[in-house]
């Protein structure tokens, strides 16, 4: 019982495969991929206050991984209702498309419940290379191959940071004698601040900030999001983040605050995320770039929140990335909305979106400026509360600089914002069609960011309750 | 909770933030313009009524937050929904919700497509602008104080002139930019003060004085943005040309009033040290802006620009009137804001009147239409005379009462020798002189006027709108005294407790301190 959520995912995954035996049509699969999302989803909700530990406590399941199994299971439902048919995906290989994705979320839920290094290395690679794969499987108008250069970078960089965690815990293991979670941290208490255990700690980490895209481990991020598929930019810009975020708590919880030298290169981490991120997008042209150069500052807001620590910090880094996740989702939604032939979208392609289809507008409008941080959305109140705990931290100059950071992605929000509403469309002036399905969705991602901006009192609590589980 | 006085009861306040939002919640479902239109005059008609019971049931004997709620919101980090009014934000409260109807009114004929959507962000504007001025806690007032720049930022984007997408990105940038870092000065000052954001309980604390000067630098950059004061201005010409002129009129009357009231409620009582170190330089700065909003507007061809320029000389003297700290000086102030709302208001709406007939703000085309539109001028003329402070008008006893308190400082800080306040004076000669212009061109004209002949006088809808404006340019000209009134405790316990903290922050540090 405690292993069911996986199995739901690995079952679906197996039916694709078996799917992808025959040559069915597309809007089978896709209703079929919808449907056994939801009973993911509907079996993830039923497990999610189970306790206990499996494979010689190697894989623990508790409120925390519940939890993020939870939003990842909702995430996926939400990015295949709105991908609809999938048009970026080759038409041959749409069968096998859906069961590398469900591998991948297989790979991640596995992962938030890793609680051991061998255990967290092989969920990693089994939901880095589903997705590796995923990328290429693009189809484009013009036969052009770009794709096939973002897999290979999304593949040879992920491979070299692979590379760099396995070294890290290979010192960790020659440290400390145990690949447990609970044991390294034990042992490496008396530790940290010895060189062998620092690269090590690092090197852990900085796998994980390969996931996350944070600061200087960001290089796929641009050309994998424009790269890839909509439908697939989507997934990789929110699922792999959420699980990668969980370990990331479960790894700094381990520092602890005494480790100053690794909370000082962290913060460094950081705010240069903030900053790399926000000024590169400032000068993009292409949607998916900028969106993906936003999230790279969100990342650094997140990791920021982790270095507050103690279950404050920690709770509200979770509680950040769920609202990232629901605003990044709302903008996806559009993209992939608009995007009716799957091609890439300029930010002029959105000139008077409010006029084609008003309520993607809103959807739009509400996403962005949610996460340029303006009330009352969750992504204000996120940042709000990170900037509460880090001044609590006594961390003054990082909080200024953060606030700066606000200030800057504006710009580029707005940029977008500005030509969806204010002004006319030139050309293409059809209205768009928006399927009840997504527009379902939409609403309940609108409600989401609304509603975990103005109250977010539940929310946190939940979130600390599973913050709670971790520390000791 | 000493500092709030909770009348028993129906929440008033909650009822004036929530009903325009719930106003705008009902708007969805109907297609019809029209109907729009009349749902929105009547949630706006009624909430300004309901506003009425405040002025009735204020109590002017306490400096006290009445009508107050608290009730609390995200627990974890100490944030409360703690509203009240007291004699500084009482008047601005009400002005808010009287106004807005008019707005409403004034948006009748002239936004054409997109009525409900129009109508939405005007309804949500209303409950974030209440909100700021009724917000004891201070996330609350931060949360309302950006949440406002998204319908503001549509209204201009999305109705406005040919520029509107410079105008409302530009306001956006400003404003966003300008409060950043009173954000990070929030969260210090409850830092300090045990993680409590409520504001009376930050106030007249002692938080050093270096602290306090960049807890000011951060007040100060967000509210003097809002205001505009000089240099800081150059997003409001813009924003008001471009913007329709409902977006003008909650421009000038309230919005700016914002950063005023930000000035009165957070500065002064949170870092007087600080206020009374940078005390002459903000004067300068408004002398500053009353001269050079007075050049710039005698030199406008645009009668909005025109008028926009105006407000920056009159919004001068009311930073004057707040920054010289004494009772005179920012009574007057607190009235300078609502008759600036009023005339200003007023104005905005006259121009409006105008362009929707000749479609061009431009002064040349609308000369000499004097002949054409009898009552129109009629109308114009008033509130010019008002602008430039007519005696017997409300800006008359604004201004008068803020020079006094100039003259007054003058006599404490420069000996006997009134520098401020000389300074000043050349203001009001300016606003003379480019509000007469603007109304010898728009009733006679010259010899070479345009045919004005197919203009038609205002109608019933456009007289309903401007009257009561009149109204309150003569009450508050000829009978000031019930508005003072009910500021009167509020300002005098204010500069009680500020005197009280610098005498005794003086002898505290001795010398060290300005």
């Amino acid at each position: 019982m405690l292993f069911l959520p996986e199995l739901s995912v690995l079952l679906s995954g197996l039916i694709f495969f078996f799917v992808s035996l025959s040559r069915p049509n597309s809007q089978t699969i896709r209703n079929l991929s919808i449907g056994l999302a939801a009973v993911v989803l509907c079996i993830t909700a039923t497990s999610f206050s189970q306790n206990g530990s499996l494979f010689f406590d190697s894989y623990r399941i508790d409120l925390f991984s519940q939890l993020f199994k939870l939003l990842i299971a909702a995430a996926t439902l939400a990015v295949l209702v709105f991908s609809g048919q999938t048009p970026g995906i080759k038409e041959d290989v749409r069968a096998e498309y859906y069961l590398f994705l469900f591998m991948g979320v297989l790979g991640l839920m596995m992962l938030v419940s890793s609680v051991e290094l061998l255990s967290i290395f092989i969920a990693l690679e089994l939901s880095s290379f589903a997705v590796y794969i995923m990328v290429p499987m693009r189809k484009t108008a013009s036969n052009a191959v770009f794709q096939m250069e973002s897999g290979i970078k999304y593949l040879l960089f992920g491979v070299m940071s692979t590379a760099f965690m396995l070294f890290g815990m290979s010192y960790l293991f020659g440290l400390t004698g145990s690949t447990y979670l609970d044991e390294i941290a034990t042992s490496l208490s008396f530790l940290f601040n010895q060189p062998a255990a620092l690269i090590g700690m690092l090197m852990v980490l900085f796998g994980f900030f390969y996931k996350l895209a944070i600061f200087p481990f960001h290089f796929w991020v641009p050309d994998v999001y424009e790269g890839a598929a909509n439908e697939t930019t989507a997934f990789i810009a929110a699922v792999p983040k959420i699980a990668a975020t969980a370990l990331l708590v479960r790894l700094i919880s381990m520092v602890s605050a005494e480790g100053q030298v690794i909370v000082n290169i962290l913060l460094v981490c950081s705010i240069g995320s903030m900053f790399y991120g926000n000024l590169s997008a400032l000068v993009q042209k292409d949607i998916k770039r900028m969106l993906g150069f936003s999230g790279i500052s969100h990342a650094g807001f997140v990791l920021f929140g982790l270095l507050t620590f103690g279950t404050a910090g920690y709770a509200t880094s979770l509680y950040y990335i769920m609202g990232y996740v629901a605003m990044n989702l709302a903008c996806f939604l559009v993209i992939c909305t608009v995007a009716a032939q799957g091609d890439n979208l300029q930010i002029e392609d959105l000139t008077g979106l409010h006029k084609r289809s008003p309520f993607l507008a809103i959807t739009l409008a509400t996403g962005l400026f949610a996460l340029a941080g303006i009330p009352p959305f969750v992504g204000f109140t996120g940042k709000f509360m990170l900037l509460v705990n880090a001044f609590k931290q006594g961390y003054t100059i990082p909080v200024i600089l953060a606030a700066i950071n606000t200030a800057i992605a504006i710009y580029y929000y707005l940029s977008v914002v500005r030509v969806a509403y204010c002004s006319d469309p030139e050309k293409d002036m059809s209205r768009i069609n928006q399927p009840w399905l997504s527009k379902a969705a939409a609403t309940i991602l609108l409600i989401t960011i609304i509603v975990m901006g103005v109250m977010p009192g539940q929310f946190l609590k939940l979130a600390s309750a599973a913050v709670s589980t971790l520390l000791p | 909770m000493e500092h709030l006085l909770i009348n028993p009861g129906f929440p008033l306040l909650s009822t004036l933030i929530f009903l325009p939002l719930a106003g705008a919640f009902l708007l969805l479902p109907f297609k019809n313009d029209d109907t729009c239109r009349y749902i929105s005059l009547g949630v706006t008609a009624l909430v300004a009524l309901i506003s009425l019971l405040l002025i009735a049931g204020f109590d002017t004997t306490t400096a006290r937050f009445q009508f107050a709620e608290t009730r609390p919101w995200i627990e974890t980090l100490n944030i409360n929904y703690t509203i009240g009014v007291d004699g500084i934000s009482l008047l601005l409260v009400v002005m808010t919700t009287l106004i807005m109807p008019f707005c409403v009114l004034a948006s009748w004929s002239y936004i054409k497509v997109r009525v409900k959507p129009f109508m939405i962000c005007l309804l949500v504007m209303e409950t974030a602008m209440v909100g700021v001025f009724v917000a004891l806690d201070f996330v609350l007032f931060y949360i309302l104080w950006e949440a406002m720049l998204i319908p503001m930022y549509l209204l201009i984007g999305i109705w406005g002139g040919p520029r509107r997408i410079y105008a409302s990105v530009k306001f956006f940038l400003y404003t966003l930019g300008g409060s950043i870092l009173l954000l990070v000065a929030i969260i210090w000052l409850a830092k300090t003060n045990n993680f409590s954001f409520f504001i009376p309980d930050m106030m007249w604390q002692d938080y050093g004085f270096r602290a306090q000067i960049l807890v000011f630098i951060a007040f100060f950059l967000a509210f003097a943005i809002k205001v505009p004061m000089f240099p800081f201005h150059t997003w409001l010409p813009a924003a008001h040309v471009e913007a329709p002129t409902a977006g003008s009129v909650i421009l000038a009357s309230i919005l700016l009033k914002m950063g005023t009231y930000g000035f009165l409620r957070f500065a002064l009582p949170i870092v007087p040290d600080a206020t009374v170190a940078l005390m002459p330089y903000v004067l300068w700065l408004s002398i500053a802006g009353i001269i050079y909003g007075g050049f710039t507007a005698l030199a406008q061809q645009d009668m909005k620009k025109l008028i926009a320029y105006s407000s920056v000389g009159h919004m001068g003297f009311v930073t004057l009137g707040i920054f010289v700290l004494n009772k005179q000086g920012i009574e007057g102030a607190i009235l300078q804001m609502i008759n600036h709302g009023i005339t200003t208001g007023a104005l905005f709406l006259c121009v409006g009147m105008i362009y929707e007939r000749t479609h061009s703000r431009e002064l040349s085309v609308s000369a000499g239409v004097g002949k054409y539109m009898p009552v129109f001028v009629t109308f114009l003329a008033f509130f010019s005379l008002s602008s430039l402070g007519f005696p017997g008008t409300n800006s008359f006893v604004g201004e008068f009462m803020i020079l006094a308190g100039t003259f007054k400082y003058d006599g404490v800080m420069h000996g006997n020798f009134p520098y401020l306040a000389l300074a000043a004076i050349p203001g009001a000669v300016l606003a003379a002189a480019y509000m007469l212009r603007l109304l010898q061109k728009v009733v006679w004209g010259g010899t070479n006027n345009p045919d004005q002949s197919y203009l038609a006088d205002l109608n019933w809808r456009e007289i309903v709108t401007l009257a009561p404006f009149l109204l309150f340019v003569f009450w508050i000209g000829l009978g000031a005294q019930p508005f003072i009134d009910y500021m009167d405790t509020s300002v005098t316990v204010l500069l009680d407790n500020f005197n009280a903290h610098r005498a005794q922050a003086i002898a505290l540090a001795g010398e060290l301190l300005p």
